[in-house]
C-alpha cells in the first residue's frame, strides 16, 4: 500500500511540474516534448488505476502520434509562442481559478478512492458488465464488451469524431500533395544514416505485426481498433520520416486513403443497418448469427475493431502526410 | 420497420456522410444531404405522429436494456427539436446547390456536404438521446463539423471564427464532460432516466452540485448565452452562407433543448432551480443578453454581424422563458425556439443570396438597392419584423407568451429588458430599411447594375418558404403552440419519461 501511494504522489508531482512547466514555455518545440511526458505520465497513472486500456490509449495518441503531428504543424509555423497581452491575464487567471475551485469543491464528497460501496461499483450495471457480459458476450475483456457491444453506439460516434477530424484537416490543409509533387529536401535526409536506416527497416514489419495483434486480440486482453490504428499509422509516419514522404506514399496511396477513411464509418454503419434488415436493433450482433448469439457477438465485434482499426490508421496518416506534404510540396 | 424510426433518424444522415466523401461525382454529395435530410424529416414526421398517438417512443441500442446499454427516447419534448432540425436540413438542401456552388471551390465542396450530414446526425443524436454519454459524444460530432465548416468562409478572417469557436467550443464541451464525470461518480450511471431516479435526493451532494454547474457553463457556451457568447457573432457571419443558415436555425437551439432535458429530466428542477437557485442566474443572464445584444446589433456595419449579434439577444428570449420553469415559461421558451429559428434561417439565407449576388453585405454596399432587388429584400424586412416581434408574425406570438409567462411570475425587471430589447430591434431592423429603401445608391453602383448574376430560384423558393413560414405562425400558431405545450408539459409533468 505504501508503494501505491507513494508511486502515485510521485507521478503526481511529476504530472503537476510538467503541467506547470508547458504552462511557463515559449519554446513550442519544447513544449511539445513535455506534452509527451505528460501523456506517458498519465498513461503510467491509468496502468496503476487497473484501466490498461485507457492506457495504451493515451501512450499511443498522446505520446505517440500525437506529438508527431504537433511537431508536423510546428515545422510549418513558428516555434515559439507569441507572448500574451498582460491584460489578458487576469481573466484567465480568474477563469482558471473558478474551475479549479469548483473541482475541489466537488471532490470533497467524491466516493473515497477505491471504495467498495461506491454508487459506481454498487450500482448494478457494472455487475451486468464483470459478470453477465461473459454469458451474453462470452469475451474476457469486459473493456472490450462494453466498447464494442453494450455501447457500440457510443464507440461508433467516437469513430465519427476521428473520420470528422480527418475531414477537418483535409478541408484546410488540403489533400496530400502527389507523390511527384513533393521533392524530398536536398541537405536533410534521414536515410542518410545508416543506423536509423536500418533500424527502421527491421522495427517495420514488427510495428505492422504487432498493430494486428492489438486489432484482434482486444477481445481477450487490452488493445482494440483505435489502438491498433494508431500502432499501424505511427508505422507508416515512422517511414515517411526516414525514408520521405514519397516512398511512403508509394507504400499507401492516396486514393487507398481516401477510400479507407471512409471506409470505417461506413462498415460499421453498414452493420447497423444489416442488424436492422436481419430483425434486430441498430448495433445488436446476437442477430448476426441466430442460432448462436455469442457468435455472433464475436463476428459483430471483430467487424467493428477492424473498421475502427482501418479508419484510425488512415485517418492518422492522412493527418500527417497532408501536413508533411505541405511542408515540402513545390 | 416503424420500431426502427429513432435509429433511422441518427443513421441516415450519420450513412450520407462518409459516402459524401467517397463519391466524386459533382452532384452526388448535394444528393447525399438532400436524401440525409428528407431522409430525418420522414422519420421526424412518423415519429412526432407515433409520439402524439402512443406516448414516449424508447429504442433500446443493440437490444440491450437501458441502463446497461444505451436508449433513444422520442417524447413530446424533443420531438419539435427532431422537427425543427430536420426541416432547416430540409431547407437548407434546396438552398444549398446554387450557393454552394457559388462560394466554395469545388474541391472543398464535397467536405462541405459531409460535415453538413456529420452537423445533421450530431445534432439529431443529441435530440434524441437518453443517455448522457452518448450525448457528449454527439455534441462532439456536431461541434467538430461545425467548425471546419466555419472554416470554410470566403474570407481570412472565417480561419479566427473557426479558431475561436474551436477553443471556447472545446472547453465547454469538456465542461460536460466533466460535469457528467462527476454525476457518473456520484450515482454510477449514464442513462438520464435512471440518473433522474437516483438523484431524486441527496442535493447537498458537493460533488453533485458541481456537476450541475459544470453542465450548465459548458452548456451556456453551446448555447451562447451572454456573456459566453463571444464566439457567435463571428462564426456565424464569416460562415459559408449556407452553413449559417442551417446552424443560426439549429445549433444553440439544440443546446437550449440539452439544458432543458438536463435541467428538468436529469438533474431534475427540485436541485437545479431550488436547492441551486440556476433560475435566478439564468434569469439576470438572459436581460442582460438582450440588451447587449440588441445594442451591439444596432452598431453593426455589416448585415451578417448585425444578424448574429440579434441572435445573442434571441437567446437572451429563449433562457428566460426557460429560467422561470413554468409550463408557461418553458412553452414559450420552445415556441420562440421554434420561430426564431425560421426567422433566422431566412434572414441569413437572404444575406446570404445578398452575398452571391454583390459580394459584400456591409450596410454601405446595400445603400438603395431596394428598388433594384424588392423581393429579396421584402424578405428582409419582413423576417426583421418577425425579429422585433411585430403582428403577424410569429416573432409576436412567442413574444407575447413569453410576456405572459413573465406577468405571471411578476418577474418585472425582465420584462422591461425584453421590452428595451424589443425597441432595440425596432431600431436594427429600422436601420436596414432605411438604409435599402431610403438612401441613394452609391455611384459605382449604378455603373454595374447587370453585373449581377441571375437570381437562383432554388435560393429565392427557400428564402420565402421560410419568410412565409414566419408570417404563417404568426397568423395561426396551433401546430407550433400545440408542440411547445406539450414539449413543455413532457418536461415539467411527471419528470419527463
Amino acid at each position: 500500500m505504501m508503494t501505491f501511494v507513494l508511486t502515485n504522489v510521485t507521478l503526481l508531482v511529476i504530472l503537476i511540474a510538467t503541467a506547470i512547466a508547458i504552462s511557463r514555455m515559449r519554446a513550442l518545440y519544447e513544449a511539445t516534448m513535455l506534452g509527451a511526458l505528460f501523456s506517458l505520465v498519465t498513461a503510467s497513472l491509468f496502468v496503476l488505476l487497473d484501466a490498461v486500456d485507457v492506457a495504451f490509449t493515451e501512450a499511443a495518441v498522446g505520446v505517440g502520434i500525437s506529438t508527431v503531428l504537433l511537431l508536423g504543424v510546428l515545422a510549418l509555423t513558428r516555434s515559439r509562442e507569441a507572448v500574451t497581452p498582460r491584460r489578458r491575464h487576469l481573466p484567465a487567471l480568474i477563469a482558471v481559478l473558478l474551475a479549479g475551485g469548483a473541482l475541489g469543491y466537488a471532490s470533497q464528497d467524491l466516493p473515497a478512492f477505491g471504495a467498495a460501496d461506491s454508487p459506481v461499483f454498487s450500482h448494478p450495471i457494472t455487475g451486468t458488465y464483470l459478470h453477465q457480459s461473459q454469458e451474453d458476450i462470452g469475451i474476457p475483456n469486459t473493456v472490450t464488451a462494453v466498447l464494442a457491444s453494450y455501447r457500440g453506439l457510443d464507440t461508433l460516434g467516437e469513430l465519427v469524431v476521428v473520420f470528422t477530424a480527418g475531414l477537418a484537416v483535409l478541408s484546410l490543409v488540403g489533400p496530400p500533395a502527389r507523390p511527384e509533387e513533393t521533392m524530398p529536401r536536398a541537405d536533410f535526409h534521414l536515410a542518410d544514416y545508416r543506423i536509423i536506416r536500418i533500424i527502421s527497416g527491421i522495427l517495420m514489419p514488427f510495428i505492422l505485426l504487432f498493430a494486428l495483434y492489438v486489432l484482434f486480440h482486444g477481445e481477450y486482453g487490452p488493445g482494440g481498433g483505435f489502438q491498433a490504428g494508431v500502432i499501424f499509422a505511427a508505422g507508416f509516419v515512422l517511414y515517411g520520416l526516414v525514408f520521405g514522404l514519397d516512398k511512403a506514399q508509394r507504400v499507401v496511396p492516396r486514393v487507398a486513403l481516401r477510400i479507407l477513411v471512409s471506409l470505417g464509418p461506413l462498415v460499421f454503419i453498414g452493420l447497423g443497418l444489416a442488424t436492422m434488415l436481419l430483425g434486430g436493433q441498430f448495433l445488436d450482433f446476437d442477430v448476426l448469427d441466430p442460432n448462436h448469439p455469442e457468435e455472433g457477438q464475436h463476428l459483430g465485434i471483430l467487424l467493428v475493431e477492424t473498421a475502427i482499426g482501418f479508419t484510425v490508421a488512415a485517418v492518422m496518416t492522412t493527418v500527417f502526410f497532408s501536413f508533411a506534404s505541405r511542408g515540402v510540396s513545390r | 420497420m416503424t420500431a426502427q424510426l429513432p435509429a433511422l433518424q441518427v443513421a441516415i444522415p450519420l450513412a450520407c456522410a462518409p459516402l459524401c466523401v467517397l463519391f466524386r461525382v459533382r452532384f452526388v454529395p448535394w444528393l447525399l444531404f438532400v436524401v440525409a435530410a428528407v431522409g430525418s424529416l420522414v422519420c421526424a414526421a412518423l415519429l412526432a405522429g407515433r409520439v402524439a398517438s402512443e406516448g414516449t417512443v424508447r429504442y433500446a441500442m443493440g437490444d440491450w436494456r437501458a441502463p446497461a446499454g444505451i436508449e433513444f427516447v422520442v417524447s413530446a419534448f424533443n420531438t419539435p427539436v427532431l422537427l425543427l432540425v430536420s426541416l432547416a436540413a430540409t431547407v437548407t438542401a434546396g438552398y444549398a446547390r446554387r450557393s454552394v456552388a457559388a462560394e466554395i471551390e469545388p474541391r472543398r465542396r464535397r467536405l462541405l456536404y459531409a460535415c453538413l450530414c456529420l452537423t445533421l446526425a450530431g445534432l439529431l443524436g443529441l435530440a434524441v438521446t437518453g443517455d448522457v454519454f452518448n450525448a457528449f459524444v454527439f455534441l462532439e460530432i456536431s461541434s467538430l463539423a461545425t467548425y471546419t465548416m466555419i472554416a470554410m468562409g470566403q474570407h481570412r478572417r472565417a480561419l479566427l471564427a473557426a479558431f475561436r469557436y474551436v477553443v471556447i467550443g472545446t472547453v465547454g464541451a469538456v465542461f460536460v464532460l466533466i460535469g457528467i464525470g462527476l454525476a457518473y461518480a456520484v450515482t454510477g450511471t449514464l442513462n438520464m432516466a435512471d440518473l433522474a431516479e437516483r438523484l431524486a435526493e441527496g442535493h447537498d451532494n458537493r460533488a453533485l452540485q458541481a456537476a450541475v454547474v459544470f453542465v450548465f457553463v459548458g452548456l451556456a457556451v453551446k448555447m451562447a448565452v451572454f456573456p459566453l457568447h463571444a464566439w457567435l457573432p463571428g462564426a456565424y457571419a464569416e460562415a459559408p452562407s449556407v452553413v449559417s443558415t442551417f446552424i443560426a436555425a439549429t445549433g444553440t437551439k439544440v443546446a437550449v433543448y440539452v439544458f432543458c432535458r438536463f435541467a428538468f429530466t436529469v438533474f431534475g428542477a427540485a436541485l437545479v432551480f431550488g436547492v441551486l437557485r440556476i433560475d435566478r442566474i439564468g434569469l439576470a443572464l438572459a436581460a442582460l443578453a438582450m440588451l447587449v445584444g440588441s445594442a451591439a446589433a444596432c452598431f453593426q456595419q455589416d448585415l451578417r454581424y448585425l444578424l448574429a449579434w440579434s441572435s445573442v439577444a434571441q437567446i437572451g428570449y429563449i433562457l428566460a422563458g426557460v429560467s422561470l420553469a413554468t409550463a408557461s415559461g418553458v412553452s414559450a421558451a420552445y415556441l420562440h425556439l421554434i420561430n426564431h429559428a425560421v426567422t433566422k434561417a431566412a434572414l441569413f439565407a437572404a444575406a446570404g443570396l445578398l452575398v452571391m449576388q454583390l459580394g459584400s453585405v456591409r450596410l454601405s454596399a446595400l445603400a438603395g438597392l431596394g428598388r433594384r432587388m424588392p423581393w429579396t429584400f421584402a424578405a428582409i424586412v419582413v423576417a426583421g419584423l418577425g425579429l422585433v416581434g411585430v403582428p403577424p408574425t410569429a416573432g409576436f406570438v412567442s413574444k407575447w407568451a413569453l410576456v405572459t409567462a413573465l406577468v405571471e411570475r411578476g418577474m418585472w425587471p425582465v420584462l422591461v429588458a425584453m421590452l428595451a430589447s424589443s425597441l432595440l430591434a425596432l431600431v436594427y431592423v429600422g436601420r436596414i430599411i432605411e438604409v435599402v429603401w431610403f438612401r441613394e445608391p452609391p455611384a459605382s453602383a449604378e455603373l454595374e447594375p447587370t453585373q449581377s448574376p441571375a437570381t437562383p430560384a432554388s435560393m429565392v423558393a427557400a428564402i420565402w418558404f421560410l419568410v412565409l413560414l414566419t408570417v404563417y405562425f404568426g397568423i395561426d400558431p396551433t401546430f407550433p403552440g400545440g408542440l411547445a405545450d406539450a414539449a413543455a408539459s413532457a418536461l415539467l409533468g411527471s419528470g419527463g419519461e
